[in-house]
């Protein structure tokens, strides 16, 4: 099976214009699509259906930066855990502090009921963590024009180091959406 | 017949409550009428005797003979025994007693037992006879329409239902995406559309990207079961109840009252869209009525819950496209719960339309545009031309596929949303040591659990080789495909041997069944047709001898010689017992006799009339001029069963 870069005759390359990427998945769905095949035969059908499905499938995963992200790491043979339960055996560091009294005041909001100081103290830490995904995702994209550069340049030393940064950047990140998805719950904000 | 015809697709819209089908004339689509002119074919079927009657004819039975007719059955299409408890308490369904838990629904009709596949299958028939009566050709090839929020089951059900009425499924299209493409079709704007679709069982949000001919549904949600029907059954329940503290009459056991109630309530629905206040009145069977006066806002608030019910799969849409009320460009109004001012109100204020200056589309009728947008794709299928070349639709599973893990969760493979076809691929190995089966089960929905989830098939990988647990790696490709139906193809990697799969539907029927059910339905498509020939050629033989009867007080009459007054009168004999048997062509070649023997009577009372008249004109040919009798048997109706049998 191509990979999904090569699908969209791409380089695996992560800065990715996603209206061009549209507008390609549009004129291969208009080569490939079953609807264009309804009255051919058996093996054509077949094929167009795999080939619509691979399409599908490669088009929902690099349109998504995160998807396209993770997608490039497994290729290079670093794939990511998405096994939930990973999260608290590591929480960054540098988010010790943060975490420790973010759960104390969901503790409190669960047991205290709705406290307005609890909740204003929630509100900052949503807006604390929810820039501190932003600079994650700021940073990704950093490393994406890194890693575009010295994969062009086939740079390996450099690559593996960007793919590190990478899984790192990802985990970081992982671990910050869970905590603004708890914060935004327990704000009844969603 | 030229090839055109032959490839001709149509578009059905099989609905809960009316069925239509549609094709493409010329550039635009259009619906076929029945042979009562009626462009909606009402989804009820009853089986009188024997003998199949569907639409009209069927409603009629529903109210004398309730036992024998069955409306909604698309509630009940691939559903097991479990899923539709509230449906029997609500549906005068006659589930049969002794079914297990994961066998397919059978209801009994009159004496006799049916899946609803097979009650499905009858509509579509009647709708392929309406398609073919209308082009004069056989009609074998259809696109279907089904609730965008269908499971697998649901879809597979509709699918063989197709089959069995001798239709082969080009493609199942979501009921929304149809009506859009009906719409984008004319208008050709690019934008976000939201399609709200509350029929009339069903209700489905989509919310789709148009550019440049791409019909892209980004998402979808709804409720397989809502729709007109509840307000219906609430309306029905009120009625009952008055009847019985106003009347102290219990009409619910009474089934024929029940119905009559029924239909009365449905017109005061109707009227309610347009009037303020609507006086209902309805005779019971002891001769007194019920009479009462409905207000618009009485009944408001009487659904104000099913309506509401309606406005959070919307906002799960929006969520899931990711864009906010005011991003959508477009909402059309599909289905014909929509007439109801007060779901107008509801979709602008989920929307915010009017507060943006902005009106929800209705220019196409809502209970045809469905239909309309069948044809459309039908006609894409078929090979489409200048105006739908450019069209092409992407629609998504509304649903996630997943497959039970360790404890009882699902593990997500497909997520909802996603484009289809859509496939995932999986890794699977043994626990136990030379281990060869290996049991997986699928399942749809959002939930965590199994338990919480659709079932939708449990199938064995078998024939794996013997090896240390943990060593075989079983690659399983999962596959949506266009129509919404999974498939599973699964390899044995490490030995490179296809395991052998057997997917066994959890409601469903098996290849087996669908087959027997063709079978079936050809036998009594055989007994259909010549049943129809009799009563065609009884009603000829009916006219003909009125006219015999009336001929001596014609001057011609004194015309002919007492020989030639004996022959016919032998021969008016011949035919009145011969026309109380069951041989259409005995009673044909004495229609034939009777015509030959009165030839010279009508040639006397044309040159005795007046002048101009045709010579060599017969007793027969004056008949079909009658106008009062019966139509002529339609020219198509045995072409139509020669064609099926040659494939």
């Amino acid at each position: 099976m191509a990979d999904y870069f090569a699908l969209f005759e791409r380089p695996r390359h992560l800065v990715l214009d996603t209206a061009a990427l549209e507008k390609d998945f549009y004129r291969l769905s208009r080569q490939w699509h079953p609807d264009r095949f309804a009255r051919a035969s058996a093996e054509e059908k077949q094929r167009s259906l795999e080939m619509t499905s691979q399409l599908n499938d490669a088009y929902r995963t690099l349109k998504d930066p995160i998807a396209r992200t993770e997608y490039l790491l497994s290729l290079e043979g670093k794939p990511i855990e998405r096994d939930k339960n990973v999260d608290a055996k590591q929480i960054p560091a540098d988010l010790l502090e943060e975490v420790f009294e973010l759960n104390m005041q969901l503790e409190e909001m669960r047991a205290g009921g709705d406290d307005p100081d609890i909740r204003a103290d929630l509100e900052r830490a949503r807006v604390n963590f929810e820039k501190q995904m932003e600079d994650a995702e700021a940073q990704l994209k950093s490393l994406w024009i890194q890693w575009d550069g010295v994969s062009a340049a086939g740079e390996s030393a450099a690559q593996a180091q960007i793919l590190d940064s990478m899984v790192a950047l990802l985990h970081r990140r992982q671990y910050i959406a869970n905590l603004v998805r708890d914060v935004r719950a327990a704000l009844g904000a969603e | 017949m030229t090839e055109i015809t032959l490839n001709r697709v149509v578009g059905i819209d099989l609905g809960t409550t009316n069925s239509l089908v549609a094709f493409m004339q010329g550039e635009r689509p259009v619906v076929i009428p029945g042979e009562d002119g009626s462009n909606l074919v009402p989804s009820v079927v009853a089986m009188a005797t024997g003998r199949p009657l569907v639409g009209n004819a069927a409603r009629k039975q529903l109210v004398e003979h309730p036992e024998t007719a069955v409306y909604s059955v698309k509630r009940l299409m691939g559903r097991g025994l479990e899923d539709v408890q509230e449906e029997i308490k609500l549906f005068p369904f006659r589930i049969v007693d002794n079914l297990n838990p994961d066998e397919v629904l059978r209801l009994k009709l009159g004496d006799r037992e049916f899946t609803p596949p097979e009650i499905s299958a009858q509509i579509l028939s009647q709708l392929k006879r309406n398609a073919e009566r209308y082009f004069g050709a056989p009609v074998t090839q259809a696109v279907i329409t089904v609730p965008a929020y269908f499971n697998d089951a649901q879809r597979q059900a509709t699918k063989d239902a197709g089959r069995i009425a001798g239709l082969e499924v080009l493609r199942l299209v979501n009921e929304p995406t149809a009506a859009a493409l009906a719409y984008g079709l004319d208008q050709k704007h690019d934008g976000v559309v939201a399609v709200y679709d509350f029929g009339g069982g069903t209700f489905d949000i989509s919310i789709l990207k148009l550019h440049e001919g791409i019909f892209e549904v980004i998402s979808t949600n709804g409720d397989t079961h809502l729709g007109g029907d509840d307000i219906d059954n609430l309306m029905i329940a009120i009625a009952l109840d008055d009847i019985q503290g106003d009347l102290g009459i219990d009409a619910r056991k009474d089934t024929s009252a029940v119905q009559t109630v029924r239909r009365a309530m449905i017109e005061a629905k109707i009227a309610l869209s347009s009037e303020k206040s609507v006086d209902v009145d309805v005779p019971l069977s002891d001769g007194r009525h019920y009479l009462r006066t409905i207000s618009r806002t009485q009944f408001e608030q009487l659904i104000e819950s099913v309506i509401q019910r309606t406005a959070a799969p919307c906002r799960q849409a929006l969520a899931d496209a990711g864009i906010s009320p005011d991003q959508i460009d477009e909402v059309v109004l599909v289905g014909g719960s929509t007439r109801i001012p007060r779901v107008h109100a509801l979709v602008d204020e989920v929307f915010g339309l009017s507060a943006r200056g902005k009106k929800p589309h209705t220019e196409l009728n809502p209970d045809e545009v469905v239909a309309l947008g069948a044809a459309v794709q039908a006609h894409i299928l078929g090979g489409g031309s200048v105006t739908t070349d450019n069209v092409l639709l992407l629609d998504v599973t509304p649903l996630s596929l997943g497959i039970e893990a360790l404890g009882g969760v699902v593990a997500k493979i497909i997520q909802r949303n996603s484009t289809i076809p859509a496939s995932a691929t999986e890794h699977f190995t043994t626990g136990v040591d030379g281990q060869t089966n290996v049991a997986i089960h699928v399942l749809q929905g959002e939930r965590e659990l199994a338990k919480d989830c659709r079932s939708l098939a449990r199938f064995d990988l078998k024939g794996i080789p013997p090896m240390t647990a943990g060593l075989p790696r079983i690659e399983v490709k999962f596959l949506i495909d266009s129509d919404g139906i999974l498939r599973v193809a699964a390899r044995e990697q490490r030995s490179g041997k296809e395991a052998d799969i057997e997917v066994k539907p959890t409601y469903g029927l098996t290849d087996e069944q669908v087959e027997q059910m063709i079978l079936d339905s050809f036998d009594y498509a055989e007994d259909d047709l010549n049943q129809r020939q009799v009563i065609e050629a009884r009603n000829e033989a009916e006219t003909l001898l009125t006219l015999v009867d009336r001929a001596p007080s014609n001057p011609a009459w004194q015309m002919l010689s007492e020989e030639e007054v004996k022959v016919i009168a032998a021969r008016r004999g011949e035919l009145e017992s011969t026309m109380r048997g069951s041989d259409h062509k005995a009673v044909r070649d004495a229609i034939e006799a009777v015509d030959k023997a009165t030839r010279r009577f009508a040639e006397l009372q044309m040159s005795t009339a007046v002048s101009g008249a045709i010579q060599g004109r017969t007793m027969e040919s004056a008949a079909a001029e009658l106008g009062e009798g019966p139509t002529a048997p339609h020219p198509f109706a045995a072409a139509e069963i020669e064609g099926t049998s040659k494939q």
